[in-house]
């Protein structure tokens, strides 16, 4: 899809309905958010939303103009299907703007059911490719794309001129580096599934074992994911950031990749220029101050650089994990 | 009930072209599986030294009397990897199985088959794919039986066939990053192929010594080998009628022999699997070093490098 570059949607968090509204004042154009229960991606203990918390909400945003998008991005094991259907006809009956979906079977029966109801295909789907993307915009009507965080923006741009759908991609917060969707290492350690229970390291297998000498430990269930000395800044452990020993790694290093953030504010005109419809910043499980922050932050940025300014990076760099960013794959092909 | 078929997966490692070649031929000449498949599935780089293999293994497995199946790519995102699935696509002398939504672009409308990587997690999904044309479906490796159960009645209704993996070790993960690559220095471009130095996969440990997982260029496997031996029966019950062995670096026609007593009720899947531990990856007789230990757990609904022995 060409266009001229246009001033891209902002995509924000709400984990919760004070978070919907907080990412609301922070200047979001829309916000995303899931049922509390396995039909989304962030199926976390605290997190996101009853069908009558969502009514208000939505209403919230929609008196302010802003968009909401409903995450109905898993995949539902065969025999549980009547829960995520439940969750699209409650999503239509509330009067969500879009559902970002990745299931089959989930699109079918929106595009069955109700045929005028916009489909954003979630990055959960792993559709990098012209080809993947025009399947889903041919069999479901699928009007966006959330692109895997796993291609530079030369290639964005060129994927953009080979489709007829919108893009949207990440921009900020949590880097995961496995294909979404794509991921069963959750569930390998746990017995929680990424993408049937919406669950990724979940809380509740998570350990942390301090030595006498103060050194921590971080384990999910049984496996060791990374050793921290005393005073070391110990990051959460999610399998695919953690330090691993391999041939030629005898003390161990970050397999995967180091725990880094994602953070492309300095690449903004870039990506504006390459024709990116919408920028998504990730975070439904943070906190209200931090959400509010990087929103308002973000919203300055997409203005300055539509004003023809500069982006000022800075304030966005102390909000980033450990206080180290990465550009990941979308500044060149060395990350692959 | 027909009898259940055993397929051989295609090899997901980066083994030398010759053995590559060589291990086809036995599979060929020795083994007891009735479909085999072809492709390379999880790095683009590495097909252009098995290509000038394709038409020999392809014509000694069929001389054999072997199905033969292309599976494709399971990450399409470069141009070589687009331009590499619609090639395969437009196969038409040999199935193809897809792996990634580019190649359902190509193979809808005509029949054709699902593979692991493709997300067939429910009976809505299984019933839109087989309406544009998809006639054998490989499942996802953590599916837990009861959706096995739930699957296999809808696809007995749709006139399709399933297949469940039963051995080897578990694709859990594929990213956009080489890890071997990034275990050595190197980064996907510049990788030289130091996948080929780890047959089964390089072995990634906790801090604390213990194996965990293994790594396969962008995919991230368990350090378990799958073993469904005992849940065999169960399937068949279900009417599942394919189980595919993943290739490894083992003796791959003995594990088929293995498989297919115990399919046919002659060897208890107890005596099999003692037996299987000879012909696995890490056995004795195909490495040094401690063997591979089983795991089933997703099979059961659980953590899957767990072990949940019969009747526990």
């Amino acid at each position: 899809m060409q266009r001229d570059p246009a001033r891209p949607d902002l995509v924000c968090p709400a984990g919760t309905p004070a978070g919907l509204r907080t990412a609301v004042d922070a200047g979001a154009d829309a916000v995303y958010c899931g049922f509390r229960n396995a039909t989304n991606a962030r199926n976390f203990p605290g997190l996101n939303f009853t069908a009558a918390e969502l009514g208000p909400s939505i209403d919230y945003a929609h008196d302010r103009g802003v968009k909401v998008l409903l995450a109905v991005n898993t995949f539902p094991p065969a025999g549980h299907t009547d829960l995520w259907h439940s969750a699209v006809d409650d999503g239509i009956a509330l009067g969500v703007d879009a559902f970002i979906v990745a299931d089959m079977g989930v699109a079918g029966y929106i595009a069955d059911r109700y045929p005028e109801q916009r489909m954003h295909l979630s990055v959960q789907a792993g559709a990098p490719s012209a080809e993947a993307i025009r399947f889903y915009c041919e069999e479901f009507g699928v009007k966006r794309v959330v692109l895997p965080r796993i291609l530079t923006v030369p290639e964005i741009r060129a994927l953009g001129d080979e489709i007829n759908c919108e893009l949207e991609t990440f921009v900020f917060g949590n880097h995961g580096l496995m294909a979404e969707g794509r991921c069963s290492l959750t569930n390998f350690v746990t017995g929680f599934s990424t993408n049937m229970d919406g669950v990724c390291s979940p809380a509740s297998h998570v350990r942390y074992d301090e030595d006498p000498q103060r050194n921590l430990t971080t384990r999910l269930g049984p496996f060791t994911i990374d050793c921290f000395a005393c005073g070391e800044n110990a990051g959460y452990p999610t399998i695919c950031k953690g330090r691993y020993r391999a041939p030629g790694h005898p003390d161990g290093y970050y397999a995967f990749e180091e725990p880094l953030s994602l953070n492309l504010a300095s690449m903004l005109p870039e990506l504006i220029k390459a024709g990116v419809h919408a920028l998504k910043i990730e975070g439904r499980q943070r906190s209200r101050a931090y959400v509010h922050a990087v929103v308002a932050a973000w919203r300055r940025a997409v203005d300055d650089v539509m004003a023809g300014g500069e982006v000022d990076v800075d304030g966005l760099l102390s909000l980033t994990e450990g206080q180290k960013q990465s550009q990941g794959a979308y500044a060149g092909k060395r990350w692959r | 009930m027909a009898a259940a078929a055993l397929t051989m997966g295609p090899v997901l490692f980066n083994w030398k072209p010759e053995v590559w070649r060589d291990f086809y031929y036995r599979i060929a000449d020795e083994s007891c599986v009735d479909t085999v498949y072809i492709g390379e599935v999880v790095c683009a780089k590495r097909t252009p030294y098995f290509e000038p293999y394709f038409p020999g293994v392809l014509a000694r497995l069929r001389t054999a009397g072997k199905a033969v199946v292309f599976s494709t790519l399971a990450e399409v995102m470069v141009k070589r990897e687009r331009a590499l699935t619609e090639i395969a696509c437009g196969f038409e002398d040999v199935p193809v199985e897809a792996n990634d939504a580019s190649a359902l672009y190509h193979l809808r409308g005509r029949p054709h088959r699902i593979g692991p990587y493709v997300n067939t997690y429910n009976e809505s999904t299984l019933g839109f794919l087989a309406a544009r044309g998809a006639v054998h479906f490989a499942l996802p490796p953590e599916l837990p039986r009861v959706s096995l159960e739930v699957l296999a009645e809808c696809a007995a209704g749709l006139d399709v066939a399933l297949e469940v993996s039963v051995f080897g070790r578990i694709p859990l993960a594929l990213s956009a990053r080489c890890y071997h690559a990034r275990a050595h220095g190197r980064v996907k471009d510049n990788c030289q192929f130091v996948c080929e130095e780890d047959p089964d996969g390089m072995d990634l440990h906790t801090l604390q010594g213990e194996p965990f997982l293994a790594i396969n260029g962008i995919q991230t496997l368990s350090h378990t080998c799958l073993n469904l031996m005992h849940e065999l029966a169960d399937m068949q019950r279900m009417g599942i009628p394919a189980f595919r062995l993943s290739p490894h670096s083992g003796d791959m026609v003995e594990a088929a022999k293995l498989f297919r007593g115990v399919l046919d009720g002659e060897l208890s899947p107890s005596e099999a699997t003692a037996r299987l531990a000879g012909a696995s990856p890490g056995g004795p007789e195909s490495r040094p070093g401690p063997r591979l230990p089983f795991s089933n757990g997703f099979y059961h609904g659980r953590e899957g490098y767990k072990w949940l022995a019969p009747g526990a």
